[in-house]
């Protein structure tokens, strides 16, 4: 900018305050609309408050428009709170401005006609400030009170709970007459008690207090906690006391509750990234360290149906499941007859080869897919959390993952007690020699146990991608753990793997509170080497003489 | 005992492959030095600074797995947490070596090494004492990795915990040791470790004469190890530990005392992984919690696999090889790596179940016959 019209810039400005100084003394000079008068019509009240600077005039307007009965009142209200009310200069007509996307679409105050678009030359912004901004919000959840949609209702009664007045607290207990819905009237029961805190009568104030003795409210928590420094009637202070009292023992035993959710949670994910090896190093005795990678593509395979079905996340993830199930299924039949099946008897042997497989997979995987985690998009039907109440609310991918792995675990027990292959692996585990005496093929039950085994590590892998990162590195993460599940369960017991698992992922979430997510993890490890010395067979052991081993 | 008397000669009398590696690192702790500061580095015949440090780490890589060779081919037990003593003697002589940069560091205390000037700690935590003086470290580098392995060891030969049931909690407990040392308040560095070494007892650790000190260093410890552990297995107790590996319970009933056998073997392994370590971390100047990682160990095992596993010298070829193929490979075809290791895992363990030195026996007799 050069230096003349810098200065042309400032003396515009200077000129420009001028004008807006005099036209505010003239604002302030005119009689303020009083309280009583007859409702203004809508137009009339927008054009005043359009040309007035003066704040507490803007009030009074605001409050005129709120009684102004208009099907626009509330459009206008929100879009002054928003920032998004303009005058047009020309002729003073008010405006609401869409600013979704510029250039906005202007649309006029009063009828809500559209009135073209404007990239912001040629219309002022009508300002608010702070006071204002709380006067608009609380004048809006009265309008929201009156909506017909009870969660609504209920925003409206938390905002105005926010900072409740002599017009806020007259309207809640209107509307207490008329509530029906049992939530709406709870908030606004107890919000009424809250505004009562703030009474000059000590009785009204013990009645609030009482009132509020088994709310699970943060607000009423913080509002309570404050009054017992203000406090100084000593029967409502001794009251307040009991109350929060009663109030911590609640919020403890939801928070309880809350942990023990994510235990089980944590303790699903291991049961289900366990519950393949289960299959595999217990019925089998096959150590598959490459275990890891097989869940590793399965949570690749649901990367891969998302983005042949980019337009139906919600049910990709259902076809993910018996994608994933056949994709690894298949690479364990492939590792079974490619490798496990010569080094039967060698347990060490097979660890050691099965780790070579692993590295191979990642690898693959990494030239495949490149060594970047690959986003899986999180359909809407497993998003969000189930809100029961104040201080307790549960996420749907943690519910959901409860349920699948139980669903998961009462699949396998059926394949393996109530179906003929069930019953030839449990032969062939528990005598080889005789099972193939009696006509089973073994060679075909290690490699379809195999595959099972692996296909769940697929399916759990669809699990974890919603949970995790999907990268080459997924696997290994989970390893140390699936087989520290197996061996706390006791090895060829599926009940001890849901069991063991559970019980971990509950151990681990009680001590995260007291020693941090990584130490919590050190504890469980050190628990399970120390369990181990006690037991070495695990929870459950395999009686009889398969237990020499 | 047998041997007694002959002192190492009569150790590696009919051993050919001991001789020819004790052969091999006489001569390179008679050439490198030569090679590498006396002939000049026009010549062709110069030995860079940067081969020196590499075959140092090898070496000390091949005393870990003449460790592992000792428990695995020697006793049964497949460890798969011996990087875990490995870093541990790291670990050790690391803390010495920030202590000896004292007012050097950037924040430059005296006392306290930088990260935990940084993390605002006011004093040393109690086990950082003593590790100014070389002799504490020295002491501590075998007896942290001992400790943890009497402890670790006692506890599971005393309730049997044998075959993949060992190998498992051996991986949980270098996993947990990983995540332990990941986290600040260890005092340990966090996950950066330490580095930025100065100097060792005085000598700047950039100097190549300090360099040519370790590798000779290096050269001999691996030779005194690998003397000691053949000492070792040739010994009467040596000879009831190789029972204990093939027939555990007969041991047993014999009337020997496995469980002592098995600890012992197992401490002084770990111990000799710790000294590796110690080795290894003044040589490539950093140490970090990422050597904890299960992986690392399971490598271990698959050199002496490779090598050929109960034979003490095949460890030694394995873990050279293996190294040597990863420093190629990693720096001519990165991706092409780890499909090799895998390959290598699978193959060994299908075909080649007594590795290299097996493969050689085999076509030896084969020329005999």
């Amino acid at each position: 900018m050069s230096l003349r019209s810098c200065w042309l810039a400032i003396g515009t400005a200077m000129l420009l305050s001028l004008v807006m100084a005099t036209s505010a003394s003239a604002a302030a000079t005119a009689p303020p609309p009083e309280s009583g008068q007859a409702p203004q019509g809508l137009d009339a009240l927008l054009r005043q408050l359009a040309d007035t600077d003066d704040y507490s005039v803007k009030q009074d307007l605001i409050r005129g428009i709120a009684t102004a009965n208009s099907a626009q009142d509330r459009v206008v209200l929100q879009a002054l709170l928003e920032g998004r009310l303009y005058k047009r200069d020309s002729d003073g007509t008010v405006l609401v401005a869409d600013v979704a996307d510029a250039p906005f679409a202007m649309a006029s105050a009063v009828s809500g006609a559209a009135l073209g678009r404007s990239d912001g030359d040629g219309v002022t912004l009508i300002g608010v400030n702070n006071q204002l901004r709380r006067q608009l919000r609380a004048l809006l959840a009265q309008f929201d009170l009156a909506s017909g949609d009870s969660a609504v209702r209920l925003a409206a009664v938390n905002e105005m709970l926010r900072a409740p007045d002599a017009a806020s607290t007259a309207a809640l207990r209107a509307q207490l007459a008329k509530e029906k819905d049992a939530a709406v009237r709870a908030s606004i029961q107890s919000g009424l008690a809250v505004a009562a805190l703030d009474s000059d009568d000590a009785a009204q104030r013990l009645a609030a207090v009482r009132e509020l003795k088994g709310s699970l409210n943060t607000e009423v928590y913080n509002r309570l906690t404050s009054l017992l420094d203000s406090e100084t009637d000593l029967g409502v202070k001794k009251a307040a006391i009991d109350a929060l009292r009663g109030i911590d023992r609640w919020r403890t035993f939801y928070s309880g509750i809350q942990t023990l959710m994510f235990g089980l949670s944590l303790g699903s994910v291991l049961v289900l990234a366990a519950i393949g090896l289960a299959i595999t190093f217990g019925v089998m005795g096959v150590i598959n360290m490459a275990h890891g990678e097989l869940m590793m593509l399965g949570a690749y395979a649901t990367y891969v149906v998302q983005l042949l079905m980019p337009n139906h996340i919600g049910a990709s993830i259902l076809v993910a499941i018996p994608v994933a199930f056949l994709v690894s299924g298949l690479m364990g039949v492939l590792i079974e007859r490619g490798i496990v099946r010569f080094l039967y008897g060698r347990p060490l042997e097979t660890l050691l080869a099965t780790f070579g497989v692993s590295l191979i997979l990642q690898q693959a995987v990494r030239d495949i897919f490149t060594a970047n985690n690959r986003p899986v998009e999180t359909p809407d039907w497993l998003a969000g959390s189930l809100q029961i109440n104040d201080v307790l609310s549960i996420t749907y991918n943690r519910l959901y993952i409860v349920l699948f792995t139980l669903a998961v675990f009462a699949l396998l027990l059926m394949v393996l007690k109530r179906t003929r292959l069930g019953l030839e692996v449990r032969a062939v585990s528990q005598n080889r020699a005789m099972a193939k005496a009696m006509g089973i093929r073994t060679e075909w039950v290690d490699a379809m146990t195999f595959g099972l085994g692996s296909g769940i590590a697929g399916v759990a892998g669809v699990a974890l991608s919603q949970l995790t990162n999907v990268g080459p590195n997924l696997g290994q993460s989970y390893i140390v753990d699936s087989f520290m599940v197996v061996v706390f369960g006791g090895v060829g017991n599926l009940w001890g793997t849901q069991l063991g698992g559970t019980a971990l992922g509950v151990i681990n979430k009680v001590l995260e509170p007291f020693a941090g997510a990584v130490l919590a993890k050190i504890l469980v490890l050190v628990f399970l080497i120390l369990f181990i010395q006690r037991r070495p067979r695990g929870l459950f052991p395999q009686k009889g003489r398969a237990a020499e081993g | 005992m047998r041997m007694t008397g002959n002192g190492a000669a009569g150790l590696i009398r009919r051993d050919r492959g001991g001789s020819a590696l004790l052969a091999v690192l006489g001569l390179m702790v008679v050439l490198a030095p030569i090679l590498n500061l006396v002939v000049p580095e026009s010549s062709a015949l110069h030995l860079s600074g940067y081969t020196v440090t590499l075959l140092g780490k090898y070496m000390c890589y091949a005393i870990l797995a003449i460790a592992v060779d000792l428990v695995w081919g020697y006793c049964g037990i497949l460890s798969l947490g011996h990087a875990a003593f490995f870093t541990l003697g790291g670990y050790a002589i690391g803390m010495y070596l920030m202590r000896e940069i004292g007012t050097r560091g950037v924040y430059g205390d005296p006392v306290l090494p930088d990260f935990m000037v940084f993390l605002n700690w006011k004093e040393l935590p109690w086990f950082w004492h003593g590790f100014n003086h070389f002799g504490y470290a020295l002491l501590m580098m075998l007896v942290a990795p001992g400790v943890l392995a009497l402890v670790f060891g006692w506890l599971a030969f005393r309730s049997r915990v044998t075959g993949v049931y060992l190998s498992i909690i051996t991986q949980a407990l270098t996993y947990a040791l990983l995540l332990a040392f990941f986290r600040n308040d260890m005092g340990f560095g966090g996950n950066n470790g330490f580095t930025d070494f100065k100097d060792v007892l005085g000598f700047d650790l950039d100097a190549a004469s300090t360099r040519m000190v370790l590798f000779v260093l290096t050269a001999l410890v691996l030779g005194g190890s690998y003397l000691l552990c053949r000492f070792i297995v040739t010994s009467r107790a040596g000879r009831v530990v190789a029972a204990v590996r093939d027939a555990e319970n007969r041991a047993r009933f014999i009337g020997y005392k496995v469980e002592n056998y098995k600890l012992w073997i197992f401490v002084f392994s770990a111990m000799l992984a710790g000294l590796a370590g110690a080795l290894y971390v003044p040589q490539v100047g950093i140490i970090n919690p990422s050597e904890f990682q299960p992986a690392n160990s399971i490598e271990v095992v698959i050199w002496v696999a490779i090598g050929g596993r109960g034979t003490l010298y095949g460890a030694v070829i394995g873990a050279l090889l293996v190294n040597y193929a990863k420093t190629y490979f990693t720096g001519a075809l990165p991706s092409a790596w780890l499909y090799a290791l895998g390959a290598l895992f699978v193959l060994v363990t299908l075909f080649l179940p007594r590795g290299i030195v097996g493969l050689v026996n085999q076509v030896r007799h084969r020329a005999a016959a």
